[in-house]
């Protein structure tokens, strides 16, 4: 067999791989669609739901994981850009760092039922935080924190080392550099890098189920303060997200249209998570162009 | 005749020649002693005792890996977090190589434009206006008037004046080259180091830029890396030659292109190197 079929054989079977990956993916997406997409209406995104009857929504649900989403985010990423910055920018190779990065490489490849158990014992009970948008948002935060600070040390990686120099020439400090030569640069990776991350916590269950709760108490949407308790922005109260009532219902629903519900969530969920990785793409792609084109 | 020319010469070889200046019209600005460079255990430049003459181009040539940039980068403490320098960089009567220097302030006096062009992600202007904002130079009409002073100096002036707010990113390798240099001047340093900064360019792009280096001398100390011979040749005054860590000739120009003192540096700017 001469290198050329050899080739083409490898090739060949290069494709089929692809291949059947893309089309186990669609049809995963195509059944989920399928079946969860006649279940959509505004009645059903927007309705609280109903433990017994049929007709039930995912209104506070979809509310809960966006909220417990932007906390998270507010939390984790700060932090993560601070760890990023000063493991790429600052820190020397030595056995801090290399401990650090140990850490970081632990920590994301732990399964987020771990995670949840330990924001369960920790958050919960320990620091007494209870079922809340708090103790989840902690828990989604340590879930999401090594994968974030990573793929914004990604994003600084791809910001050539001259961009460094070229600042530093110029009589900027460190700091001067990375906040105002360096990150700009990195901006339109970062935030894809953050949006993709987002998609993910969006639909995390396993974290959520002991530290958020299973419970969606009905929300006042009238009532903004947060020390109200039924009010949406109150975080200490138990929310239960989109992926955990999925989870529930499949697992104790008892309302009669229980298997709708769940594929009506389903399909939201992928949805939802879909979009987040079209604008990641979108937005990384048009910022990226603004600071590039002529 | 060249034969006859080249035995005189052999029989007179020094093993290495540095001349000091004396010129009265361009005292020295910079000069370094006994310059030592560590990349970790090991050391990359063996004796650095050049003196750069002010308002002239000085070149440094020699073969890949002879410690130019090392060097180059050492004056203006580029080097400070990749290796260790030892020695006395004397600019203007101080010692810039010690700890109690303002490295970022001695930056903003000795600028660096780099081989590789690199200008920042932001628009044209704001390459050039941002360092300067850094450091309280505010106001729009000054700071117009500086990237437009700096532009017309690099040559770029008429290139760009209606693209200010575009993407720097969007210039060609030539064009970006001389923003660098723009962005380089527009904070008003003593001396611009330069690392072979026409090496990513086109030949009309290169020659431009020589035209710009020799106008930017009436303002400013050059000293650049150059693999070109005869770019050495037709903007420098003084050329060193480094070979293996070493500083083996150090002269004129002319004396350099024309009648080296050292074997090694007339085998290599006549091209029977190694
Ligand atoms: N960052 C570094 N770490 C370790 N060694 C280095 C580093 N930079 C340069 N060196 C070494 O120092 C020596 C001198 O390198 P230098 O880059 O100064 O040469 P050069 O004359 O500029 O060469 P070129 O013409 O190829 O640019 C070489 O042996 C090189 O391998
Ligand atoms: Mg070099």
């Amino acid at each position: 067999m001469n290198s050329k079929t050899q080739n083409k054989i490898a090739i060949g079977g290069l494709y089929g791989i692809a291949g059947l990956v893309v089309l186990i993916l669609l049809a995963l997406l195509g059944y989920i669609l399928a079946s969860g997409v006649p279940q959509l209406s505004w009645h059903f995104l927007t309705a609280p739901g109903k433990a017994f009857l049929k007709g039930g929504g995912v209104g506070i649900q979809l509310y809960n994981s966006f909220y417990l989403l932007i906390l998270a985010m507010l939390i984790s990423f700060p932090i993560a850009l601070g760890a990023a910055i000063y493991l790429y920018e600052y820190a020397k190779d030595n056995w801090v760092t290399t401990t650090i990065r140990t850490a970081i490489e632990i920590l994301s490849s732990l399964p987020s039922v771990v995670v949840g158990l330990f924001g369960f014992l920790f958050f919960v009970v320990k620091l007494h935080l209870g079922f809340s948008i708090l103790s989840g948002a902690f828990a989604l935060t340590f879930f999401n924190l090594p994968l974030l600070t990573r793929s914004i040390e990604d994003s600084l990686r791809t910001i050539s080392d001259v961009q460094r120099e070229g600042g530093l020439a110029l009589g900027l400090s460190r700091w001067e550099t990375v906040t105002r030569v360096i990150l700009p640069a990195a901006v339109p990776s970062i935030l894809t890098g953050v949006i993709l991350s987002a998609g993910r916590v969006f639909g995390e269950a396993a974290a959520l189920i002991y530290t958020a709760g299973q419970s969606a108490p009905a929300l006042d949407f009238t009532d903004w303060n947060p020390f109200n308790i039924s009010s949406p922005l109150n975080p200490m109260r138990p929310a239960e997200t989109l992926a955990v009532h999925i989870w529930k219902i499949n697992s104790e629903g008892i309302m009669p249209d229980a298997k709708a519900i769940s594929s009506g969530s389903s399909a939201v969920l992928v949805i939802a998570i879909l979009l987040f990785n079209f604008a990641a793409r979108y937005l990384g792609k048009r910022l990226y162009k603004r600071l590039t084109s002529a | 005749m060249f034969v006859n020319n080249d035995v005189k010469n052999a029989m007179a070889m020094e093993e290495r020649h540095v001349i000091k200046l004396s010129d009265p019209d361009h005292p020295v600005i910079l000069s370094t002693e006994d310059l030592h460079v560590y990349y970790g255990k090991k050391e990359a430049l063996f004796e650095g005792d050049l003196e750069f003459a002010s308002n002239q181009i000085s070149a440094l040539i020699g073969p890949s890996g002879s410690g130019k940039s090392t060097y180059l980068r050492s004056l203006n403490r580029m080097n400070d977090r990749i290796a260790t320098v030892t020695g006395k960089i004397m600019y203007r009567g101080v010692d810039i190589n010690q700890p109690s220097i303002d490295v970022y302030e001695m930056r903003r006096r000795v600028g660096m434009v780099f081989q590789r062009p690199n200008p920042f992600a932001k628009s044209i202007y704001d390459n050039i206006a941002f360092a300067l904002r850094l450091r309280g130079v505010t106001g729009k009409h000054k700071l117009d008037e500086i990237v437009e002073t700096s532009l017309k100096q690099a040559a770029l002036w008429d290139q760009v004046k209606d693209d200010l707010n575009k993407s720097a990113l969007a210039l060609s390798g030539g064009q970006a080259q001389r923003l660098c240099i723009a962005r380089a001047i527009a904070i008003k340093p003593d001396i611009l180091l330069l690392d072979e900064p026409a090496s990513a360019l086109d030949p009309v792009s290169t020659g431009q830029l020589e035209d710009t280096l020799l106008s930017l001398k009436e303002h400013y100390t050059i000293i650049i890396v150059t693999h070109n011979m005869q770019q050495a040749a037709r903007i420098s005054e003084y050329t060193a030659f480094f070979n293996q860590g070493r500083v083996l000739e150090y002269d004129t120009t002319s004396h350099i292109f024309t009648n080296p003192s050292v074997q090694v540096t007339s085998d290599y700017v006549s091209g029977n190197f190694g």
